[in-house]
């Protein structure tokens, strides 16, 4: 995606890093170098931690980003765990800057996904579906990307009077759990009735999400 | 005549039709008419059967979704036209049709239609001296 907006816009595009209970975009930025994402220590001091033990990990394992606020006075935090996983490095990045690097994030250390820049938690989908007669909780939620933009699908199965013979009613209702989704998350879905009893059941944590998207 | 109809909701699955039909089969069950609805996610297979409930309740046990409606089977000469009369009657008779299926051998064309008010329908087709046909007939094989 990087590639495709330097090329179109004939620019460099620089990856920001933030979350907005620290202050937002701005807790690490690249450098022309494109190399990873130097940290502000001087306001932030990074650590990565093990998300099951939550011990602090050797330089350069792969972990949970954990911040300490050095500078903030409103609303200071200590180790707060972001949840982002991702790896530190220590070198001096060819630009001559020493403030630590991270990478990219590769995913998170809990089930929350981003889709098109907004958090879903899978447990917000249940509970819409919870919340309505016609359908179970029965579903699947299947990500993936199609040309450069994150698209969301949810497969469920509905309660066993509502597999109707009239298409207009199944249409209706498919529409029904669309704009319900879509209110509660505030992201746009695409709602796929399926046969009942298809999606899997299983015991113990059950598998809620196909993520098909590839990540860089 | 009224008669029932099967609806079973079917994934776009490869093989999913199939199975529904090897389950009647192996049950003994005959189907004397059918048609898939299909849109881009799942299809709604309609069919008339010998034994509807026992049907139903086979599919059931398979974990299909059946649900049961009632459609009027009749019959209408094979000709050009004809079809048109028919439906006239119901235009008529402010009857909207929501679908049919059938087709036409030898001297006959034989249609199932689900209407938005079935007993109306055979009030009028009764008043026409339309040939309606009977569960039992259908149901024979």
């Amino acid at each position: 995606m990087r590639r495709e907006i330097e090329k179109r816009l004939k620019i460099k595009a620089i990856d920001i890093y933030g979350l907005s209970e620290i202050i937002g975009p701005g807790v690490s930025f690249e450098c022309e170098h494109q190399c990873g994402l130097h940290i502000n220590e001087d306001h932030f001091i990074p650590e990565i931690i093990d998300p099951d033990t939550l011990e602090v990990l050797p330089e350069g394992e792969l972990g949970e980003l954990v911040f300490t606020t050095v500078t903030k006075e409103g609303l200071p935090i200590i180790r707060y765990r972001t949840r982002d996983l991702t790896r530190l490095n220590f070198e001096t990045c060819a630009c001559g800057r020493t403030l630590v690097r991270m990478n990219k994030c590769t995913g998170r250390s809990d089930d929350m996904l981003i889709i098109r820049g907004v958090n879903l938690f899978p447990s917000q989908i249940e509970s819409v579906l919870l919340e309505m007669d016609e359908t179970t909780p029965h579903y699947l939620l299947v990500v993936d990307r199609v040309n450069n933009l994150d698209t969301l699908q949810l497969q469920v199965e509905v309660e066993d009077r509502f597999y109707q013979d009239k298409i207009s009613e199944l249409q209706a209702l498919r529409m029904k759990i669309q704009h319900q989704i879509e209110s509660a998350t505030g992201l746009s879905v695409t709602v796929k009735l399926v046969e009942p009893k298809t999606i899997e059941r299983s015991e113990g944590k059950a598998k809620r999400v196909i993520d098909n998207r590839k990540m860089i | 005549m009224i008669i029932k109809q099967l609806s079973v909701f079917l994934e776009n699955k490869s093989g999913r039709l199939h199975e529904v039909f090897d389950v009647l089969g192996a049950s003994n069950i005959n189907v004397s008419a059918c048609s898939v609805a299909d849109t881009s996610e799942f299809g709604i297979l309609r069919m008339i059967v010998s034994e509807p409930d026992k049907a139903r309740e086979i599919l059931k046990e398979k974990l299909f979704s059946v649900n049961v409606s009632e459609v009027i089977s009749f019959a209408t000469p094979n000709a050009p036209g004809s079809l048109s009369k028919t439906l006239q009657i119901l235009s008529n008779a402010q009857i909207s049709i929501e679908y049919l299926y059938g087709f036409s051998i030898g001297e006959k064309s034989f249609i199932a239609l689900r209407c938005d008010n079935a007993e109306k329908a055979v009030m009028e087709f009764q008043r026409h001296q339309m040939e309606l046909i009977s569960a039992s007939e259908l149901y024979k094989f």
